[in-house]
């Protein structure tokens, strides 16, 4: 299907990120007859998703910790064999350079990509720069974590921190643990730490039986639709249930607790707004204890690009089905990258696929990708392929609706914080703090809040606690500033965007910034073209 | 108790393992080729390395690079993520903390 062109004619389309949505975007653009540079930060491809064993531990039965592995296995050779890609491992992008408006009515095509490859955080990594035709943006997504008291403490993870040891390099982070948060990620994390070893003590799920079942329950028909990806929750329910562990629904990790490390935790009932009922705390022994409440896309790179961010998925209010529920201000926490139907972002070139258009799991990843790909490489809109890829991805957005729906974060979490708890990990400002400089209408701005309490301002750069210092400023009606332009317009879109806003998408040393970067067609790792 | 490595002789996967040894703040660690710093560390039954500004310990807590709890100084390179960074046979590892007073360098 693939068009004949000549090789300087072939469009050259730049894949970052590798995980299900990057690497079928990868394959689609490589059918629609493009160059393709894949590149992603791991050694290997797969992303959290795929997340593989390193070549070192030799391992003779990968597949046995993949869901899916024949199809992924079979992908990742297609990709990463033909000879019109080329694979960086290892390569992180740090910066997104948009043209300014002159250069991008004579250049055209998407910003340009600075790249910078080696061992992570390494001195003396390479750096390169991207020029592509398109650009693909399927950065993935990771946990959101609501603080609590004593979340700070080692033993407490993420759900994801928890899957990426056992399955990536076969850690069991503790042997009685407690998983808890929202969604259904919490099963195949279970189900991880009981192949390691480890003892799950229980499984919570925050919102209630009521807000679950008529999540999931509602228009069954496109359940039916999804049924690989039913297929493997049912997998997950076995096990737990094999190995006895208790599943609870409207149950959640409201406090850690230890000296130097988690030695307990106290589980709450909460009701459907997440709000606690008193009286129903309960102290449970832990070495782990791993959490997840939903997850974040990473949209430092399509802020860079400048892609326009808007809400796909409905707000807790919506969902949580009180209409008297006082509705909070739309919160940062719920945007995702605005595509079209061809999985155009905002930005000419620009293509963005997987849960950063929406958190909707592997399957509508894959076909957001292969969509984005196809378009990308200039793929006739009309191809037969197209279609049913539309289909299957529509249908995977209605998943991600349903997941919305059934596993919302409700609105009277923060009920559950004491002054004392730490909401910025990394500079430990803690909720007293933090409602004290929001409720300061001098200070209230969001900037002079975060130079007041440091919150978001230490390593991380606000990626862990800035969905819930957003939120929280909110609430406490602090002023939505607006992203404005070089001419000072405000951007369409942007509004909620300065969370995510971090010109150093990923860190780089002075010393690389020093050396002068290639552009990456005369230094390839591979010919890209034969 | 701890964090632990799935045994090579138990482990579905039949992985086969080929050891390394490296030093925490001048004490030999032993781990696996392929290990992250983040999971040799935790199998060899730590579970903190870093103090927050406060003095309190921190550990692993995201796994995949976004949180920067996890930062260790490798062979003299400051503030690399132990949960991205392979461990490499002979790496000396030193912990970091950003406590004022045990260390005016901020991370």
């Amino acid at each position: 299907m693939s068009p004949k062109r000549s090789e300087q004619a072939r469009r050259h389309v730049a894949v970052i990120g590798a995980g299900p949505a990057g690497l079928s975007a990868a394959y689609a653009a490589l059918a629609a007859g493009a160059c393709v540079t894949l590149v992603d930060s791991a050694e290997q491809p797969g992303g959290q998703y795929h997340r593989m064993l390193p070549e070192a531990y030799a391992a003779r039965r990968p597949e046995r910790l993949q869901h899916g592995w024949r199809a992924f296995d079979r992908r990742r050779h297609q990709v990463l064999e033909h000879p019109r890609c080329t694979w960086l491992p290892e390569t992180s992008v740090w910066m997104l350079e948009r043209p300014d408006p002159e250069q991008a009515r004579e250049r055209g095509g998407p910003p340009r990509v600075h790249l910078v490859s080696g061992p992570a955080d390494g001195t003396g990594r390479t750096r390169c720069t991207l020029d592509a035709d398109a650009l693909v943006l399927a950065v993935g997504a990771h946990d959101r974590v609501l603080p609590f008291s004593g979340w700070e403490l080692p033993g407490v993870f993420t759900a994801g921190a928890a899957q990426a040891l056992a399955k990536g390099e076969r850690v069991a982070v503790g042997d009685r643990v407690v998983v808890a948060g929202s969604g259904p990620f919490l099963l195949p994390v279970a189900a991880s730490l009981l192949e390691a070893g480890s003892r799950v003590l229980a499984v919570l799920e925050a919102n209630t039986p009521v807000t679950v079942a008529r999540g999931w329950t509602r228009r069954p028909w496109e359940l039916a639709a999804q049924p690989g990806k039913t297929a493997e929750l049912a997998e997950y329910t076995v096990a737990l249930s094999r190995h006895r562990v208790p599943y609870r629904m409207g149950r959640a990790v409201v406090e850690a607790r230890g000296e130097g490390r988690v030695e307990e935790v106290v589980t709450a009932r909460l009701r459907a707004d997440w709000s606690v009922v008193p009286g129903t705390e309960h102290t449970v022994a832990v070495d782990a204890v791993c959490v997840s409440h939903g997850f974040s896309p990473q949209l430092e790179l399509p802020v860079a690009a400048g892609c326009a961010l808007g809400r796909r998925q409905a707000s807790p209010s919506e969902i949580s089905g009180h209409p008297g529920a006082s509705s909070p201000a739309p919160s940062p926490t719920n945007e995702f990258v605005l595509v079209d139907d061809g999985q155009r972002t905002s930005v000419a070139g620009v293509f963005a696929a997987g849960e950063i258009t929406g958190i909707a799991g592997a399957p509508a990843a894959r076909a957001e990708g292969a969509v984005a790909g196809w378009t990308a490489a200039g793929g006739a809109p009309s191809a037969r392929a197209l279609r049913t890829l539309l289909r299957s991805r529509d249908q995977g957005r209605a998943f991600a609706e349903r997941l919305a729906r059934a596993h919302p974060v409700g609105e009277a979490w923060p009920g559950w914080l004491r002054p004392e708890t730490v909401v910025c990990r990394c500079e430990e400002t803690d909720y007293g703090s933090l409602c004290a400089a929001l409720t300061d209408r001098a200070g209230a701005d969001p900037r002079v809040v975060k130079l007041n309490t440091r919150a978001g301002l230490g390593p991380c750069q606000g990626r862990i606690c800035g969905p819930t210092v957003a939120e929280l400023t909110g609430r406490f009606g602090g002023p939505q500033r607006q992203v404005r332009d070089s001419t000072g317009r405000p951007v369409e879109g942007l509004a909620q965007a300065a969370p995510h806003r971090r010109p150093i998408a990923q860190p780089v040393r002075l010393g690389e910034l020093a050396a002068s970067p290639m552009p990456l067609e005369d230094h390839p790792p591979r010919q890209s073209h034969p | 108790m701890s964090p632990k490595l799935v045994r090579a002789e138990h482990d579905a996967t039949s992985r086969r393992d080929r050891p390394l040894r490296i030093t925490v703040d001048g004490e030999p660690v032993d781990g696996i080729q392929g290990q992250t710093l983040a999971g040799l560390l935790l199998a060899s039954g730590r579970h903190a390395w870093r103090h927050g500004p406060s003095g309190a310990p921190r550990g692993v807590f995201c796994g995949i690079g976004v949180c920067f709890d996890c930062l260790v100084t490798v062979n003299e390179e400051r503030d690399v993520r132990a949960c991205r960074r392979r461990a490499a046979d002979g790496d000396v590892v030193t912990t970091q903390s950003r406590t004022p007073r045990q260390d005016e360098e901020h991370t």
